[in-house]
């Protein structure tokens, strides 16, 4: 994983609540057997209309917002099934960090393990940067805060080793093999 | 010594290395359940770095979510699967052959749903840590096991060391007591808890369900309950070993036997939550609030009693959801029409769930015009049913009889609805495009199910199991 250490970018805002992994990845784009192009299926049923075409009334379809890299979500985005096709899929087209009031969990375990960061605000923060599509904002992962407009920093939480995995790129399946020795004995004790 | 919940129990045994504010716990699991969709991308890794599955034995396979369930596309093997599913499962045979693990695929006489196969061999078993590549994996708990879904990138973890990095999560209690009222079901039961505390209300949290109303359920319920644990936002539901889980797991294959057997079940009684344990939330609710449910938007908190009216859209949202789902507000979905009836998926495609359905369907028809779908949840269920003869009462009824698989639970294998299309539908999801783009899901119990598909409407299942008159 490469590190994630600062975010500047303009916002895109999906303001509903309750953003399922099925709209942001379709079930039918589960069948792939890599992470190659997977960004494809990206809320496929809402960014194209039934015969393939560009739906222009999606955001992340309109010239201003294509680029973004913080997508601004209603509430408990990415609950549903636990297919990391999802944060996949919104990290290969862009996107390094969501900005909701609550995640599901499976989701934020996710985007963690793959340089994709949600960020929790609260209510009053969160509704301002609903109103204010396109606000610029930059996120210190290292410090763990946003800063909107050039206003005041927010910090926000974020679990403490999935940032310094995030920050310094480490791979935690590296991490975890690293621990063999405990592994053996917990396995040898358990006999 | 502080009271200790069931949670805290199983957690406590698994530990290899405590939490501590800078490192999640690294957590020993003690069953990995696998299946075609969410392991390719982690086996590619193990691969390329040349590491080994640390625990073949402890590892489960099956084939389900992109497979085709329509007996002649079944029967072609290869040819009958869509292109990209068909190169999935190649890749899955081939990942569990070169990593030795053993595969129940298509004609395996052991092969179905993941969670469907993982109790049915005896494998998921109370107090164990039980993992899958799958949200679904709450559908375990129902035997008093830890168990809960995870991400691709960590089921590479779990191949390879057998742990996860995992911190605790918090506990929730919720208490159902008292008897359910006749045609009201464990599916009724859960779509009520998920419109009452909402779902996200438990995220973060481990459901533990307790009371009468739970204890008096037989595995079969107590899996459809806790199988949509994710559903209300948790990420593992709990119900306490107790003499009907015994029951249940006793000469299963891979359950333990002769003495093993008996210090197990030993163990397994001590795992029940200390009497004063204490939740981080509590919910009580009483079995007779509970009607029999059905949702009526594109999320699964969306459900109502079945004569109820829907209700008034507030918010955006819930306009947008209503207009999907082409429904007014101020009338009851009862008497709405529908398309298809699926009986199928994790949820309800057990033993119990057919035979509740076919006793509605017996001696009946299917409403001309309407398609229903009955799926086994495993090949071991499909010839269960057959002996007992109900393929025949649904197909007389005019009804497919399907293979084991996911099949119209999601649309990745070829069993889909048309766009705008009303599917009454016993799986556990209902969102936008789930069982097909532009198809409408409602959400209700095999009952339910079953009485809709010969009213070919919205049925109150209560007005066929109480005269028997449709
Ligand atoms: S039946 Fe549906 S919910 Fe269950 S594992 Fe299959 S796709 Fe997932």
């Amino acid at each position: 994983m490469h590190a994630l250490k600062q975010i500047v970018s303009h916002t895109a805002v999906l303001p509903q609540a309750d953003i399922d992994t099925d709209q942001i990845i379709p079930a039918r784009y589960l069948t792939t057997t890599s992470r190659d192009g997977i960004s494809e299926g990206l809320f496929y049923d809402w960014r194209f209309a039934a015969d393939g075409t560009e739906n222009a009334d999606f955001v992340l379809n309109q010239a201003e917002y294509r680029d973004a890299r913080v997508l601004v979500a209603g509430d408990n985005f990415g609950c549903g099934s636990s297919r990391e096709h999802a944060p996949w899929a919104l990290k290969d087209f862009g996107i390094d960090a969501v900005i909701s009031t609550r995640f599901a969990d499976i989701f934020s375990s996710n985007a963690l393990k793959n340089g994709l960061l949600p960020i929790v605000v609260d209510k009053k923060a969160h509704e301002w940067l609903l109103d204010h599509p396109g606000a610029r904002v930059r996120v210190d992962v290292e410090m763990a805060t946003l800063t909107v407009d050039d206003g005041p920093s927010l910090h926000f939480e974020v679990e403490p080793f999935a940032q310094y995995c995030l920050v310094h790129g480490t791979d935690q399946l590296g991490f975890l093999m690293g621990k063999e020795e405990q592994i053996a004995a917990f396995e040898k004790a358990r006999k | 010594m502080t009271a200790k919940s069931m949670l805290d129990k199983v957690w406590e045994r698994h530990v290899v290395v405590p939490e501590t504010h800078q490192t999640p716990a690294i957590l020993y699991i003690d069953l990995h359940l696998i299946h075609e969709v969410t392991t390719p991308q982690a086996f590619s890794l193990l691969r390329e770095k040349g590491i080994p599955v640390r625990r073949p034995d402890l590892t489960l396979a099956t084939l389900d979510h992109s497979i085709p369930t329509r007996p002649e596309l079944v029967a072609k093997g290869y040819e009958g699967m869509q292109p990209a599913a068909g190169k999935q499962v190649r890749q899955m045979v081939e990942n569990c052959e070169e990593f030795g693990i053993p595969l129940r695929g298509p004609g395996n006489a052991d092969q179905g749903i993941v969670h469907v196969i993982g109790p049915e061999l005896g494998a998921s078993q109370p107090g164990k840590t039980i993992v899958c590549g799958d949200s679904h994996t709450a559908t375990h708990g129902a035997l008093g096991a830890l168990a809960f879904g995870i991400g691709t990138t960590e089921v590479g973890h779990v191949l390879a060391t057998q742990c996860l990095l995992q911190r605790k999560p918090r506990s929730m209690g919720i208490t159902i007591d008292g008897p359910l009222s006749p045609g009201v079901t464990a599916k009724d039961v859960v779509l009520f808890v998920i419109s009452k505390i909402g779902v996200s209300g438990g995220t973060g949290h481990v459901i533990e369900y307790r009371g009468s109303t739970i204890t008096g359920l037989s595995m079969d319920e107590r899996m459809t309950i806790c199988n949509m644990s994710i559903e209300a936002g948790a990420r593992a539901g709990m119900v306490a070993p107790d003499q009907v889980t015994f029951d249940y797991l006793k000469g299963r294959p891979m359950a333990p036997a002769g003495e093993d057997w008996d210090k197990a079940v030993q163990q397994w009684k001590a795992l029940a939550s200390d009497p004063d344990a204490r939740f981080d939330r509590e919910v009580l609710i009483d079995a007779a609030e509970i009607p029999p449910m059905i949702t009526f938007g594109t999320n699964p908190g969306a459900g109502i009693g079945i004569r109820r009216e829907i209700p008034e859209p507030v918010g955006a949202a819930s306009r947008k959801a209503l207009e999907y789902m082409g429904l007014k507000p101020g009338r009851p979905l009862y008497g709405q029409p529908v398309d298809i009836v699926f009986i199928g998926s994790c949820t309800n495609s057990r033993l119990g769930d057919l035979q509740a359905a076919a006793e509605v369907v017996k001696g009946r028809k299917v409403k001309s015009g309407v398609r229903m779908l009955v799926v086994p949840g495993s090949n071991k269920i499909k010839l269960a049913a057959e002996e007992l003869g109900l393929d025949r009462i649904f197909t007389d009824a005019g009804a497919e009889w399907h293979e084991a698989g996911c099949s119209m639970c999601l649309g990745m294998n070829g069993d889909i609805a048309a766009p705008g299309q009303y599917v009454v539908s016993t799986s556990n999801r209902n969102f936008e495009g789930r069982q097909g783009p532009g198809a409408r899901t409602l959400l209700a119990s095999p009952v339910t199910a079953a009485a809709s598909a010969i009213a070919g409407a919205v049925a109150d299942p209560r007005s066929f199991l109480t005269d028997g008159a449709a």
